[in-house]
């Protein structure tokens, strides 16, 4: 069995920066991700970040990701453990550890749950065809291996990524034939919805798709218009000759480990579906137990990053280590994180939190 | 279906490994994963599903979903979306459950 202070699940952006923030204080680490390498969603990102300086705008995700990676793994108070897929979370306090076909059972006195989130699918005939896939999935496909998935995107969800991956995607050559969503209007920033459809690329609002077409692969789509109940207007069909149909329609957060371990969970559509209870310490149900990023709740690379310092120094506090700044550097954390959160684009986010704390 | 010229993103690629696919030869390179692979090469069908016999490929292509299960060197349910491609890797489409020999 191996004894540790703080075992923190998920290499994301949230992971790190909960590592760092924890060692930081002094205490030891252990960093658990079933990936071979570290950084979790940020390693596809190759636009810039909005915001304020302190929460890196303007600078790439995958230059983030690499720059956190390489202060984690040269940080002698943490251990890193990739290709490890944590499989449960036991009443005894035993985390179990799955690596190269080997069983780590791991026994630590904090544990830091940053699994971040999956991506949500859709209903209609023939979702299950190849050539449908996630927007993430077309992400990483494009930006990491730098392969195409087709020739030719319908692309479904005018938010944040369904805008962000169909400009990835002209960027690496794939034509998109169309972006479309259900509500009347698009939920993407209005700079990045510009740039694709000044690259000719038509956002339809109050359409969707009602089915792919296609015998063993994707061969195109029907959509069609909506009317105000979100009901198709009959005779307004139209066929798209598209070999991919990217799902950008949301994430859901990936608390399998959370529910395992007792954790108080409720359901927040606002926060992408069932998440955990926590209070201001992000702190959990369960003593000991702290969650940070996606997994409590999807909102973006920056908010992940706040939370998991904020984690960190909580879950490294509560074993009685301690620094000269530790109260200013908690209260600064919180108020970029407030900050993140303000004014009408982080309404859904506060309207989401607030049916979750404890 | 690689991408040729990217005006962000330098693709560094491996050295060339050969595998095969349902018996063909095919050629990707050391590091990515098999999906990737077979992606550049055309191939988006992974698997058959068990009742249907319904085809599928990539959804998430991060682990998480179980639809990129395939046989590699004999062993089945293998997420190829996260399995890196080695030199003379045996990859074949996967029909229904895996059984283990
Ligand atoms: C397609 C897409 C595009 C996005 N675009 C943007 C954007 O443009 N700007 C932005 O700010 N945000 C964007 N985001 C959101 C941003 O990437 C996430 O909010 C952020 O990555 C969340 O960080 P995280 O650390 O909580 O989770 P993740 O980055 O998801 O990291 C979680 C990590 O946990 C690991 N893990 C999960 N379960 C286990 C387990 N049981 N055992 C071991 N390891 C496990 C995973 O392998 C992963 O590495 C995007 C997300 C997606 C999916
Ligand atoms: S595509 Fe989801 S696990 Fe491979």
């Amino acid at each position: 069995m191996r004894q540790i202070e703080i075992a923190i699940v998920g290499g994301g952006p949230a992971g790190l920066a909960a590592a760092l923030n924890a060692s930081k204080l002094g205490a030891r680490v252990i960093l658990i991700d079933r990936n071979d390498y570290l950084g979790g969603q940020l390693i596809k990102q190759t636009h810039r970040f909005f915001g304020s300086k302190q929460q890196r705008a303007s600078e790439r995700g995958i230059d983030i990701a690499l720059e956190l990676a390489r202060e984690v793994m040269s940080n002698e108070h943490i251990e890193v453990l990739t290709k490890a897929t944590a499989l449960g979370y036991y009443e005894d306090g035993v985390l179990l550890v799955e690596q190269a076909g080997k069983i780590i059972a791991i026994k630590p006195e904090r544990v830091i749950i940053a699994t971040g989130g999956a991506e949500k699918t859709l209903l209609f005939p023939n979702n299950d065809l190849p050539g449908v896939y996630g927007a993430g999935a077309v992400q990483t496909l494009v930006n990491v291996y730098g392969v195409k998935p087709g020739q030719r995107v319908l692309m479904v969800g005018a938010g944040n990524i369904g805008v962000i991956v169909s400009y990835q995607l002209l960027q690496a050559g794939v034509e998109v034939a169309a972006i479309i969503e259900a509500a009347p209007r698009i939920g993407a920033y209005w700079v990045h919805a510009a740039k694709v459809v000044r690259a000719g690329v038509p956002i339809y609002t109050r359409h969707t798709i009602l089915r792919a077409i296609g015998e063993r692969e994707v061969k195109g789509a029907v959509i069609a218009q909506l009317d105000e109940n979100w009901q198709p207007i009959p005779g307004t069909e139209r066929e798209l000759a598209v070999d991919v149909i990217c799902l950008s329609v949301g994430l859901t957060p990936l608390t399998e480990l959370l529910w395992q371990a007792g954790c108080q969970m409720t359901f927040v559509p606002e926060l992408g579906g069932n998440v955990p209870l926590r209070n201001e310490q992000l702190e959990t149900s369960v003593p000991g137990i702290y969650v940070a990023g996606d997994v409590g709740g999807i909102e973006e690379a920056s908010a992940a990053m706040m939370e998991g310092a904020l984690a960190g120094l909580n879950a490294a506090a509560s074993l009685g280590y301690t620094c000269d700044t530790l109260i200013d550097d908690r209260q600064n954390v919180l108020q970029q994180l407030a900050g993140l959160r303000s004014g009408p684009v982080g309404e859904k986010i506060r309207k989401g939190l607030a049916q979750c704390s404890l | 279906m690689r991408i040729e010229k990217h005006p962000i993103l330098e693709f560094k690629p491996g050295k060339i490994v050969r595998f095969t696919f349902d018996g063909r030869e095919l050629k990707g390179y050391e590091g990515e994963t098999i999906a990737a692979a077979l992606h550049a090469a055309g191939i988006r069908t992974m698997r058959e599903s068990g009742h249907l016999h319904r085809p599928r490929g990539l959804f998430c292509n991060i682990g998480n979903c179980s639809s990129c299960l395939m046989i590699v060197d004999g062993e089945p349910n293998v997420r190829v979306c996260v399995e890196r491609l080695r030199e003379g890797m045996k990859v074949e489409t996967q029909k229904g459950k895996g059984e283990l020999k």
